[in-house]
């Protein structure tokens, strides 16, 4: 696959590049055009509702948890990342990938499979309370159902984001500049906190960045905590109150937020550039650790693994084994498998001609159409979902109308399709391909372009014999995320799908929601087993290199 | 290699073709799980095709709203009167005008103007925890927002379609002022933040975390038939009490359909609903999912008939729908989150 994107990608030229960026960008505007459109259409009497009672909330808890989540998911990630990435200990080949795991859970499906476990009904509390324990003790199991429990949900399924954006950052990272911090004397922490850390900061951002934006978007762990954010009050007004202008006014203000974020990122690293010489890499001057430190780093890095991956897959498995009825999921898995797999690559080449045209035409309007292209990350799906419905179903009222003419019943053309279903993943989803591509690009030197341009190599022969085999592990990550991320994704594919089309996300989150944890189970797990599928071939592409 | 073979599939289905005739297209807010066996039932007797899309009502309704003349859908099933309700004030339903129905489903249980029906009856009683609370002690919701009971309500958050629903129909009764004076009892009353579904209730109950929960009578009834002995354990030590019995009984709400105002299969789509409310349908949701039948003919699984008899708000379940967004905006102003 990763051979016919770039061969596909080699046969543009550089001019396509602006096109596709110009495409893309109106791709994600249209849904946000039609949000914004019901701006207009009148004031909501829901709004001063709202302001009289929920908005202070939705905000405040909207803030804290994305906060929270971003604390989360840099603690984990990155210092994951780094382990992996400078020591050498037994098992660490293994535990680099271990690690991408949780990323396969929906946090959702985590949510539940915690409560169930953890809660005051369930066997751990019971048990404790059988044994006469403490209140103290027994508290911040009970606070699970919480903003910080929705948080730790979150950062443990969002953390992988950081982990893989960081250590393709430090792994590509000169040893070169390390040294000269080293022979000034300082420590390795020093080094770590004043040398790695700010050359990896677009990294570490543009992964922090997404865990926030899905974090935002999140609507299936929020509203099992009973935690009221944008994203359950944009659901609420909506189908609760059946408002759709004062559901559009929620998503444009959230949007607003999202956008503030995205550009004041953008700008604190505008006029700095990030590039490194690649002379000698991180990664083959790793050093030996062993003995009671590297046991210490296999367990801190088993530690996001056995709570994001391990322990939640173990309880799965269980309620299979001891109760579930057996299902055929191979349709399902099918259907899920393929539309993840076209859709991501789709994006991650999009991803890319966004990501070479801002190389090699930079300008302010581009840049802003990059900014728009980040911006679907954060709708919810539901918003993306009403926002593709509405101008799909106009343009098929159109189409039908003009057919009328020549006796053709009216019957829908674009909606109702897969091809409006991937579209909505297209608007969602192309940040997270463009962020991991464009920070795998940003640390390409131009003075390495130069040089490719003095030894007689036209520019695209630049992409191509010098650019393409740096991008691999970047395109490689862009497609895996995106496919897990398509792969999970709920309330558009719920609204959008054709009929008698289901995935394993929608087949898992109707059964749990139904509260049918246990025949939820088998769908879950299934998710996860084919999100492993791209993990398994990135680690032997990235083993093979 | 993986594109290639996917490629006839995708350009397949990238453009939705029109229907054939002798179908039937649901969208339904009922679950996969609990609707599919029953469209193989009616496919296998008359022959019709029926293809399913699921989702939640709300968005279901949408969609038929965007697709405007050009929609697929015949009929709109979900698993409240209020969104069927909402469907027909977005006037994208018609009259259903079966004589069958008529026949079968009571008036109450039906839209006044023909533009819904119920399909299945469920209620939302109130359950105890039998160690701690004597059935003398309970009467009504209304009685649920006295201070005996600080700290002692389990029940799910408020943006659930029943808790609006039943709030709903308290409005009908009392009046927007006294339901949202009791909405604040009954939130002062919570013995935790609203947080899960109507089971987890049921379970933090048994578990002691509280001495009452309000919940769906079939998610009692599906704990009855699991084979969880955790679950077993629930069922013994909670029972269930159904309020307002001296007044106007005890709240009920429906799952239900109606027919798609521009419906391809108008005939097929009627066919569809009538073949719902049959005693063979009935019998399935009583059995599988323990909801009471809507046709007097049928019987409620043995499970929900345990729990023995009780008298149902004969409200109009119109009503709910009609009355939703002031329930929703007074709990929101009670803090019932």
């Amino acid at each position: 696959m990763l051979s016919k994107i770039i061969g596909c990608f080699r046969s543009l030229r550089p001019n396509a590049f602006l096109l596709i960026t110009v495409v893309a960008a109106l791709c994600v505007a249209l849904p946000i055009g039609v949000i914004f459109a019901y701006l207009f259409t009148g004031a909501s009497d829901v709004w001063t509702h709202l302001l009289d009672t929920l908005l202070g909330r939705y905000v405040a808890n909207s803030a804290w948890l994305s906060l929270l989540v971003a604390c989360g998911v840099v603690v984990i990630g990155v210092p994951t990342a780094w382990i992996v990435s400078v020591y050498r200990f037994p098992g660490r080949s293994i535990l680099s990938w271990l690690l991408l795991l949780p990323m396969a859970y929906p946090a959702y499906i985590l949510a539940y499979t915690y409560t169930s476990v953890l809660d005051f009904s369930g066997p751990v509390l019971t048990w404790m309370r059988e044994m006469g324990m403490s209140e103290w003790l027994m508290a911040p199991l009970l606070g699970l159902r919480s903003l910080p429990g929705a948080a730790v949900m979150l950062s443990l399924v969002l953390y992988p984001y950081v982990y893989l954006m960081s250590r393709a950052a430090f792994l590509d990272q000169s040893v070169n500049l390390m040294e000269v911090g080293y022979t000034l004397g300082q420590s390795r922490w020093a080094v770590f906190r004043r040398v790695v850390i700010p050359m990896s900061r677009p990294a570490i951002a543009a992964g922090t960045m997404l865990a926030i934006m899905e974090t935002l978007a999140d609507f299936g762990t929020v509203q099992f905590f009973g935690v009221q954010t944008f994203t359950t009050g944009i659901v609420r007004t909506y189908y609760g109150l059946g408002d759709t202008i004062g559901a559009a006014q929620l998503s444009s203000l959230l949007l607003g937020f999202v956008a503030f974020l995205v550009l004041a990122e953008r700008v604190s690293r505008h006029r700095i550039r990030y590039y490194s010489d690649r002379l000698r890499k991180l990664d083959q001057t790793a050093v030996d650790v062993r003995g009671l430190k590297a046991v210490l780093m296999q367990l801190l890095c088993c530690l996001p693994i056995f709570f994001g991956f391990l322990l939640p897959t173990a309880i799965l498995l269980k309620w299979i084994f001891m109760y579930a009825e057996w299902q055929s999921l191979w349709r399902l898995t099918w259907n899920s498998f393929a539309l993840a797999g076209v859709v991501s690559a789709i994006i991650v080449f999009m991803a890319l001609a966004i990501a070479y045209a801002n190389r090699l035409y930079p300008s302010k309007w581009l840049f802003y159409l990059t900014v728009v292209v980040g911006l679907g990350y954060a709708l919810p799906g539901v918003v993306v979902a009403i926002g593709v419905l509405i101008p799909f179903g106009n343009l098929d009222s159109l189409i039908s109308d003009m057919l009328s003419i020549f006796g053709v019943q009216p019957s829908l053309w674009l909606s109702g399709s897969l091809f409006a279903l991937g579209f909505a993943y297209l608007v969602r989803f192309l940040a997270v391909g463009y962020g991991n591509v464009s920070s795998g690009l940003s640390r390409i030197r131009p003075s390495l372009d130069q040089s490719g341009r003095l030894l007689g190599l036209s520019q695209m022969g630049v992409l191509h014999r010098l650019h393409m085999p740096l991008m691999r592990g970047s395109v490689m990550t862009a497609i895996l995320v995106c496919f897990v991320d398509i792969l999970k994704e709920l309330p558009a594919t719920m609204i959008l799908r054709p009929f008698n089309f289901n995935t394993l996300a929608v087949k898992a989150y109707e059964l749990a929601g139904d509260e049918r944890l246990i025949d939820a189970a088998a769908p879950s797990l299934m998710i996860v087993v084919v999100g492993l599928l791209p993990v398994i071939w990135l680690n032997r592409s990235v083993g093979r290199e | 290699m993986i594109l290639r073979k996917f490629l006839p599939v995708l350009a397949a289905s990238l453009i939705s073709l029109p229907a054939l005739a002798s179908e039937v297209n649901v969208y339904s807010a009922r679950k996969d799980a609990l609707i599919v066996p029953l469209l193989e039932k009616f496919t296998e007797t008359s022959g019709i095709k029926v293809n399913l899309l699921t989702g939640k009502a709300g968005a279901l309704l949408s969609r038929i709203e965007a697709e405007g003349k050009a929609t697929p859908a015949d009929v709109l099933v979900t698993v409240d009167a209020g969104n069927l309700h909402r469907a027909k004030m977005a006037g994208v339903l018609q009259p259903i005008n079966s004589k069958k129905i008529a026949g079968t489903v009571p008036k109450n249980l039906r839209d006044p103007g023909d533009f819904w029906t119920g399909l299945t009856v469920r209620a939302r009683p109130i359950f105890y925890l039998k160690d701690r609370v004597d059935v003398s002690e309970l009467s009504t919701y209304e009685f649920l927002a006295d201070p005996t009971w600080a700290g002692k309500i389990c029940i799910r958050s408020s943006s659930n379609i029943y808790n609006q629903s039943m709030v709903a129909s308290m409005i009908e009764a009392n009046g927007e002022m006294i339901t949202e004076k009791w909405a604040r009892g009954l939130v002062a009353n919570f013995a935790r933040k609203p947080t899960g579904g109507d089971t987890d209730q049921l379970r933090a109950l048994a578990a002691g975390e509280c001495a009452l929960a309000i919940a769906n009578t079939y998610y009692y009834g599906r704990l009855l038939d699991s084979k969880k002995p955790a679950d077993k354990d629930v069922i013994a030590k909670i029972s269930v009490f159904w309020p307002n019995q001296s007044g106007r009984g005890t709240h009920v709400n429906v799952s239900g359909a109606g027919l798609v105002k521009y419906s391809k299969n108008l005939a097929e789509g009627r066919q569809f609903l009538e073949f719902m409310v049959s005693d063979e349908a009935q019998n399935y949701y009583a059995e599988i999912n323990h909801e009471f039948p809507v046709s007097t003919s049928a019987s409620a699984s043995q499970t929900i008939a345990s729990l023995g008899s009780f008298k149902a708000d004969s409200l109009n379940l119109g009503v709910l729908g009609v009355n939703n967004s002031a329930a929703v905006m007074l709990m929101d102003r009670a803090d019932w989150q």
